[in-house]
């Protein structure tokens, strides 16, 4: 009976790339050693970046706070590293767009302690409180998003919060940093889990984890205390099976009315990586200063799960694991269906850099484009259930009122839509080309 | 690090792609026809390749003559014209001269796909549009079913397939009706074996009904082909021919018969889910479907010509940008 319901469970359209995760998938995660220089920007989440509280010059120890937020949607930066604030200013980042960063100095005999490692405890915070800690840890949405945490669980008076989900899908592929987690620090993620929810008040924890994960979805059960109202959820391999709309209706059954937040369903969506990086913060007083990556791809010499320390410079990631290959074509930062490339492998792993994936010429070769001959295999891929060949037509025609009307505001850019299409198009830039444009003309109207 | 930075290509994800092109799904149609091709040459000789011969070259020549010099050829990879050719072709009588058959091919890509923009941007079917233009233009010729191959050699060829241009506009050959012809005109109906195996007078590719099938099934497996606008003509034509054939069985066909006499499943199953030509959403698909099927059965019963299905889509391709505008689906969480 149970093995029926979860066949059913489901979101309609999505696709069915690859997973490539062998390669990875049954690596223990390492500790990369501390290089020379760190760079940490001052923008790395969704907001307003964060404003520096240290000088050129000044002594930092490893954990220590570095920038204080700069509003509400903002979070705190800490040192990844005892060392010697060496410089404030703009750097390049992974898009080529300079960005405030604090670069600092690693002290090369430092022991590299943490300035403090004792705990919070989580039982005497109120709600105000305990968001307040989790801005001050600097967490925010380890899934690659980088959204500030603690402004996730600020909910409006007379919302209350039922379900905290755990989202362990993982849907890019290549990724299985999220896996690697699971499976190694099962405890934490289940006391992190269980100081949410009980902060929330939420009634249970779900964690939704994707059948292609079963020894996650098998060491998590077995963890789980008798008195923890704990519901771990196998779900089927689909993209974007972790994007938060998809997740909740696949669980739930639920679609989150467009424009709007989980909460407006009562759920509480969080990654399996923000909720070990709070029970971190919570147990250890470890605040958001390393995250788990997973360098692979055919262009990786060896692909691993790696923590990482913020701000080491990606060359130095892929130095540990031997570099690149000489066929190595394209890198991207995130997964491979919605990560970022990067120009220049001087940008530094950020909060929200969940792999280093590196691409050959098999997977960066364009095939000519044709013309769209309207087969809708992108409308069968739009788990949004948009019209993205309209949205490309449009776009190339710069018809971007057009394309509002057709709500392409509520495309979230999961790439399906591009990666259905037999004419090779590249739909999902020229909708996003469109977006750009509509937020322009918002911003400034003629 | 030992080795120089590799020079970082920035295309932008999604990385991945799935298998399918659009030439190849062009070639898939092309293999899911091939059974059809060969069961025409079997039943009617060397003429019939010489008819498809001839549409496929006036498609593909035309192709290439309207293509920008510098890319000249570029097109024809893509398989798009051979296809029109092929199609066009099969909706073709064996006994066709064969430079009517050329210039059916010709007028499909000009008129039918060029003028439009190429391929993606026609309205109308371009085979469809190119067989409309040959029976308006030689209607006798069109309509002239030459007989089976039967005990005659293969490379026997029909005189008039040899027809010199404008020489010559009526076909000179022994022919009887087709299956349609024969219900309307006689209220005789053919057997339901020799209509489903090709054992029947007709058009080159719409005699076989098995192999018609089997091509589609190919198709839906390969995911070329929304299974929704076959199955929806078919539904209908059921449903509104059972109908009439309630009312009465003589003067109307039963559903089976419908089904699988003239060119309703090469119709339904190869020209009426071109995805150029048809609806993008899944509700306007259902709709051009049943669009297709009542209009077919309505030309067939009440029209002047027994077959219906070229006009029927022809119809419904011309409604397809409305049918696309009422029918978005509804987005998620809206």
């Amino acid at each position: 009976m149970n093995t029926l319901r979860s066949l059913r469970r489901n979101f309609d359209h999505g696709v069915h790339p690859a997973h490539h995760k062998k390669q990875t998938e049954d690596l223990a995660i390492q500790r990369v050693p501390f290089v020379s220089d760190y760079v940490m920007p001052l923008g790395q989440h969704i907001g307003v970046p964060s404003q520096p509280v240290v000088e050129v010059g000044e002594r930092v120890n490893r954990g220590q706070l570095i920038a204080k937020p700069g509003g509400f949607v903002s979070t705190a930066l800490h040192s990844p590293v005892t060392g010697t604030i060496s410089e404030i200013g703009d750097v390049r980042g992974a898009d080529g767009v300079f960005a405030p960063a604090i670069q600092i100095a690693a002290d090369p005999y430092a022991t590299q302690q943490l300035e403090s490692s004792a705990g919070v405890d989580w039982r005497s915070l109120s709600l105000e409180e305990f968001i307040d800690a989790v801005q001050m840890a600097g967490i925010v949405g380890m899934g690659g998003a980088a959204f500030p945490s603690h402004v996730k669980f600020s909910v409006p008076d007379g919302v209350q919060i039922r379900h905290l989900l755990i989202n362990g899908s993982e849907c890019e592929p290549y990724l299985t940093n999220d896996h690697r987690l699971m499976v190694e620090r099962p405890e934490d993620l289940l006391l992190g889990a269980e100081i949410v929810r009980q902060t929330l008040g939420a009634e249970e924890t779900v964690i939704g984890v994707e059948m292609n994960k079963p020894d996650a979805i098998e060491i998590l059960r077995r963890h789980i205390q008798p008195d923890q109202p704990v519901r771990i959820v196998p779900l089927k391999v689909k993209y974007p099976q972790g994007a938060e709309k998809m997740i909740i209706k696949t669980i739930f059954d639920m679609e989150v009315p467009a424009g709007q937040l989980p909460r407006d369903v009562e759920v509480n969506v969080n990654n399996v990586g923000t909720i070990v990086a709070i029970a971190d913060y919570f147990l250890r007083g470890l605040p958001s200063i390393e995250r788990i990556v997973t360098v692979s791809g055919p262009g990786a010499s060896y692909p691993a799960n790696l923590i990482v320390p913020l701000g080491t410079p990606v060359r130095e990631v892929l130095r540990f694991c031997g570099g690149l290959k000489d066929e190595t074509r394209e890198v991207i930062l995130g997964g491979p269906m919605m990560g970022r490339p990067t120009a220049s492998l001087d940008v530094p792993v950020l909060k929200g850099t969940s792999g280093i994936l590196a691409f050959t010429e098999a997977e960066t070769a364009r095939p000519k484009e044709y013309p769209c001959i309207r087969c809708a295999r992108c409308l069968e891929a739009c788990p949004y259930f948009l019209n993205p060949s309209r949205f490309a037509r449009l776009s190339r025609a710069r018809m971007y009122d057009e394309m509002e009307q057709y709500s392409v505001m509520d495309c979230v850019e999961c790439g399906c839509c591009t990666f259905a299409c037999p004419s090779n198009i590249p739909i999902v830039q020229l909708i996003r080309t469109g977006k750009d444009a509509l937020r322009a003309s918002k911003e400034n109207p003629e | 690090m030992k080795q120089k930075d590799p020079d970082l290509l920035l295309l932008h994800a999604p990385l991945l792609r799935q298998g399918m092109t659009t030439p190849s799904a062009m070639r898939d149609v092309l293999y899911a026809l091939l059974p059809v091709t060969a069961a025409a040459l079997w039943f009617f000789g060397l003429g019939a390749l010489l008819v498809l011969g001839a549409s496929i070259a006036g498609a593909v020549l035309t192709e290439w003559l309207f293509s920008v010099s510098e890319k000249r050829g570029e097109s024809l990879l893509d398989a798009s014209a051979i296809l029109t050719g092929l199609l066009l072709g099969l909706t073709l009588p064996p006994g066709l001269p064969m430079w009517m058959a050329f210039l059916g091919g010709v007028v499909a890509i000009s008129l039918g796909k060029v003028i439009w923009g190429g391929l993606g941007h026609n309205l109308f079917n371009p085979a469809l549009l190119g067989r409309a233009f040959l029976l308006a233009t030689f209607p006798i010729p069109m309509t002239t079913w030459t007989p089976l191959r039967g005990s005659e050699s293969f490379f026997h060829v029909n005189a008039s397939n040899l027809a010199l241009p404008f020489m010559q506009t009526q076909v000179d050959v022994v022919s009887s009706a087709s299956p349609l012809g024969l219900m309307k005109f006689e209220q005789e109906v053919t057997s339901l074996t020799n209509l489903m195996f090709g054992n029947t007078l007709g058009s080159l590719g719409e005699t076989s009904g098995v192999l018609l099938i089997l091509g589609g099934i190919y198709l839906w497996i390969r995911r070329d082909l929304d299974w929704r606008i076959p199955v929806s003509i078919m539904l209908t034509v059921v449903v509104f021919s059972g109908c009439l054939t309630l009312f009465d069985a003589v003067r109307f066909p039963s559903p089976l018969f419908s089904i699988f006499s003239g060119g309703l499943l090469l119709g339904a199953i190869y020209m009426a889910t071109d995805p150029v030509t048809s609806p993008l959403t899944p509700r306007g698909t259902w709709i051009f479907g049943i669009g297709v099927g009542v209009l077919v059965v309505l030309i067939r019963v009440f029209g002047g010509l027994p077959e219906g299905v070229m006009y029927a889509i022809l119809l419904m391709n011309a409604a397809t940008p409305l049918i696309d505008r009422y029918t978005q689906p509804r987005i998620f969480g809206r």
